[in-house]
């Protein structure tokens, strides 16, 4: 069977990623105390996408994966985009 | 009933994600509410947002990702067939999964102390749009909590079979699907952080 | 039952446990999908019976034998059962467990014990969901979309039917789950995507509406029993809430969730045209690739059931014209059957009768849903009985009528019996008569201005209504003449052997009824699915 398990990640690379997880989370908290109005929200959710997507590819070795399941992960986000971003087209206008 | 007489380890990891993603979308439908009402009420979600303890959020930010970390070393461990320190990293992950509820118990407590609950009179006196930032916060993190304490009982049950287990590479499968969860459980709690304890 | 199997090692027969158990604890995914078929279809009965006691309540203006609290209680059942208990998971759960495994050469799905669970999630949803009726404050009286304002603040038990509803979302979601692994993993050699047959094609769209729309009810409904028990306020307009966010996040999966009933019954029509046209499907490529743009479109066009919400206007524009695209791939598996049936050799056997009745009636309540689609023209006929007439075309003419196909294309394979073909004929004649009578009837009132779910009405109503509801006796008598054949025929009718309609698709290759395991031996598929030379009648 394809797909089985073919790369072990060392504790090292783990190690490096929760540290740069960490320094993400003061980043975040960092931002946040700015004056940047409107463009702090913008900011959080991007340091948040970035922590998010060490997590997926790293501790959830989707870096390993073939392409199949991250196709299947575009799907999903994609379309929780949809359902999030169309909403607006009501809410934004009203 | 394995194809082939044999364990599709990639058919249950394929079937695990498919899970994951109805996770998500099922956050994501808050979320959905957490951006209309952020738009509407971006004064009162920055007053609600400062009333959550930033420092606690961070704590628990801390704890969840270092619970991650142990979770993907005890893949590494068990794949390395370490299975003792397998159990051990997922002990870990289980007591940091305690230590986040402690401090979501406490956070909870004080506020609903102060009288700030969903449907509590000083919510109801106050602007609605601290009333909706409230109620989104608790059945964002109610639903979260939940699955903290889901995921924590699987883990632990996970690792009384790597334990004692005797098929190792079902357990690998099952490790790995588990942790999973865990993650997931981590990746929501990273968007939720910013945007309840840090919209300031 | 174990009498119509005569296989030694029929399904029917091999099993470790004995009588009930031997069922409702089996992973077979054959047996689980029995279960799903009886459970099914025994609440498509209550349904029918509910509808029907609708109807004799709305022949005559005025009160005719009901109260109005009751007529508020029964169409929210009829309207509850009928879609969560019924059609949502009837498809999938009865003929895609009994026929996906064989069609794709698999000797089961990928997770037959979280196939079980999905049966048994769905049984304990819909018992919660009923139990609903007898406790709290009663049978609940929102109507099955459960609207807020009312829905949180009615007295009665909304709260339990909602938590029901939920459950039995989770089933779908395994179920979802489920199939997308199986096809993905457990095809048989040779069974190439190209090579799927368009019934599992169309699961496989399902599939992934089932996992990406679910969770939205599932948090939604999640939310409505928070708001009713925790006083979040969250759509209450009175504490900073929006009730248009409830429309908005129901219809973001029940939108959807029309596709998950419809995009099944398609493959299974496009499954039997061709057996009985003795061709080849016209364009497998483009009825394969509809399915999935239908799954994908479907998901961009939810406001289209709030144009008259108070939702801004250009929501309504974006909504409407995204509407539009979704009939360009309905249209594509429309024009592909007809073609399919073009200098066919056409045998109008029954499963045939339903599936090219199935085309006409999809057909009128599809295009019926374009008039509801431009924001223009659904403003005038927006929640009257032209909505209602509409999707119990699409709903009950399509899906219904496709199941219907689908009982008598495939129970008899599974049962080793099969019906007798007059009666079938006939309980088909009257179905299709009383259904245009009865749901026309409804365009023309809806046009007319009657408005939709309610209790009384004007007496120039009066002539139609009661034509509706004589259509609908009619309905009912072919729905029961069916299911008398069906069953009658199913235990005790001739024994059904082989293929003796000549279908090319793996599960007419197995024995009849199949065997435990599928296949004697792994198979190795060298054809399409709809290479009739290749399989041969036997």
């Amino acid at each position: 069977m394809d797909g089985q398990r073919h790369t072990i990640i060392g504790y090292g690379t783990l190690t490096a990623v929760w540290v740069a997880l960490l320094l993400l989370t003061a980043l975040t908290v960092g931002i946040t105390r700015l004056e940047l109005g409107g463009y702090r929200v913008l900011g959080a959710l991007v340091v948040a996408s970035l922590k998010g997507g060490l997590v997926i590819a790293f501790f959830m070795q989707m870096k390993s994966e073939g392409g199949l399941l991250r196709l299947f992960l575009l799907i999903a986000v994609v379309t929780l985009a949809i359902f999030i971003g169309f909403t607006f087209f009501d809410v934004l206008y009203r | 009933m394995e194809h082939g007489g044999h364990r599709d380890g990639f058919a249950a990891k394929l079937g695990m994600w498919l899970f994951l993603f109805t996770e998500i979308l099922l956050f994501g439908g808050l979320f959905l509410l957490y951006a209309v009402y952020l738009r509407r009420y971006p004064a009162e979600f920055a007053m609600g947002g400062r009333q959550l303890d930033w420092m606690l959020g961070t704590a628990n930010s801390v704890i969840l990702l270092t619970s991650s970390l142990c979770a993907a070393m005890g893949v590494t461990a068990l794949q390395r067939d370490e299975s003792r320190r397998a159990v051990g990293l997922l002990c870990a992950t289980i007591l940091c999964a305690a230590g986040f509820l402690a401090i979501k118990y406490f956070e909870w407590s004080a506020k609903i102390g102060h009288g700030v609950y969903p449907g509590s009179e000083r919510l109801k006196s106050g602007p609605a749009g601290e009333s909706i930032f409230f109620s989104l916060y608790y059945m964002t993190t109610g639903i979260h909590g939940l699955h903290v304490i889901i995921g924590a009982g699987l883990l632990a049950w996970i690792s009384v079979r790597v334990g004692f287990g005797k098929i190792p590479a079902d357990n690998l499968i099952l490790l790995e699907n588990g942790t999973l969860y865990w993650h997931l459980v981590d990746l929501v709690w990273i968007f939720i952080f910013p945007l309840y304890y840090l919209v300031l | 039952m174990d009498k119509a199997a005569t296989a030694q090692n029929s399904f029917w027969n091999d099993t470790g446990r004995s009588g009930l158990t031997a069922w409702i604890f089996s992973t077979d995914h054959k047996r689980i999908g029995l279960l799903y078929l009886y459970s099914t279809t025994g609440f498509f009965l209550a349904g029918v019976i509910l509808g029907l006691i609708l109807r004799i309540e709305l022949m005559a203006p005025g009160r005719t034998i009901m109260d109005p609290r009751t007529y508020n209680a029964l169409f929210t059942l009829h309207g509850v059962t009928m879609i969560f208990l019924f059609i949502l998971p009837g498809f999938p759960g009865a003929f895609g467990n009994l026929v996906m495994p064989i069609q794709i050469g698999a000797s089961d799905v990928a997770f037959p014990r979280l196939n079980l669970l999905s049966w048994w999630l769905y049984m304990a949803g819909a018992l919660i969901a009923l139990s609903s009726l007898f406790t709290g404050g009663g049978p609940p009286d929102t109507g099955w979309t459960f609207y807020v304002p009312f829905s949180t603040r009615t007295g009665t038990n909304v709260t339990l039917a909602v938590f029901g509803v939920f459950v039995i979302g989770f089933s779908a979601i395994l179920t979802g789950m489920n199939f997308i692994t199986t096809i993905h993993r457990l095809r048989a050699k040779g069974m190439t995507w190209g090579r799927l047959p368009l019934f599992t094609w169309s699961l496989y769209a399902t599939a992934w509406v089932q996992i990406l729309a679910t969770p939205i009810l599932a948090i939604t409904l999640l939310l409505v029993m928070a708001e009713r028990l925790l006083g979040t306020g969250l759509f209450d307009p009175g504490r900073g809430g929006d009730p248009l966010m409830y429309q908005h996040l129901f219809w973001i999966y029940s939108h959807p969730a029309v596709y998950i009933m419809i995009l099944p019954a398609m493959g299974a029509i496009s499954d039997i045209i061709p057996v009985f046209s003795r061709k080849p499907v016209f364009g497998y490529k483009m009825i394969a690739f509809s399915s999935v743009a239908i799954a994908a479109a479907g998901s961009l066009v939810w406001g289209h059931h709030m144009f008259t919400s108070g939702m801004s206007d250009r929501a309504v524009l974006v909504f409407s014209l995204l509407t539009f695209i979704v009939a360009i791939p309905s249209a594509i598996k429309v024009f592909n059957w007809v073609s399919t049936l073009y200098k066919g050799s056409i045998s109008l056997e029954a499963p045939m009768l339903f599936a090219l009745s199935f085309i006409l009636l999809f057909s009128i309540g599809g295009l019926a849903g374009l008039i509801l689609g431009a924001a223009a023209t659904d403003v005038h006929v927006h929640d009257t009985q032209f909505v209602v007439g509409h999707f119990h075309y699409v709903m009950f003419g399509g899906t219904g009528f496709a199941f219907f196909a689908a009982m008598h294309y495939w129970l008899p394979k599974f049962f080793g019996r099969r019906y007798r073909e007059k009666p079938a004929i006939i309980a088909w004649g009257l179905m299709f008569t009383g259904f245009n009578i009865l749901y026309f009837s409804m365009k023309i009132l809806g046009m007319r201005g009657m408005p939709r779910r309610y209790y009384d009405y004007l007496p120039e109503f009066a002539d139609l209504n009661l034509a509706a509801t004589v259509g609908s006796w009619i309905l009912a008598l072919g729905v029961a003449m069916m299911f008398v054949n069906l069953v009658s025929g199913l235990l005790r009718g001739e024994p059904f052997t082989g293929n003796p309609w000549g279908g090319a698709t793996l599960e007419w290759s197995v024995a009849t009824p199949p065997p435990t395991e599928n296949f004697a031996e792994e198979p190795v598929v060298t054809h399409g699915p709809y290479d009739f030379t290749a399989a041969g009648r036997r």
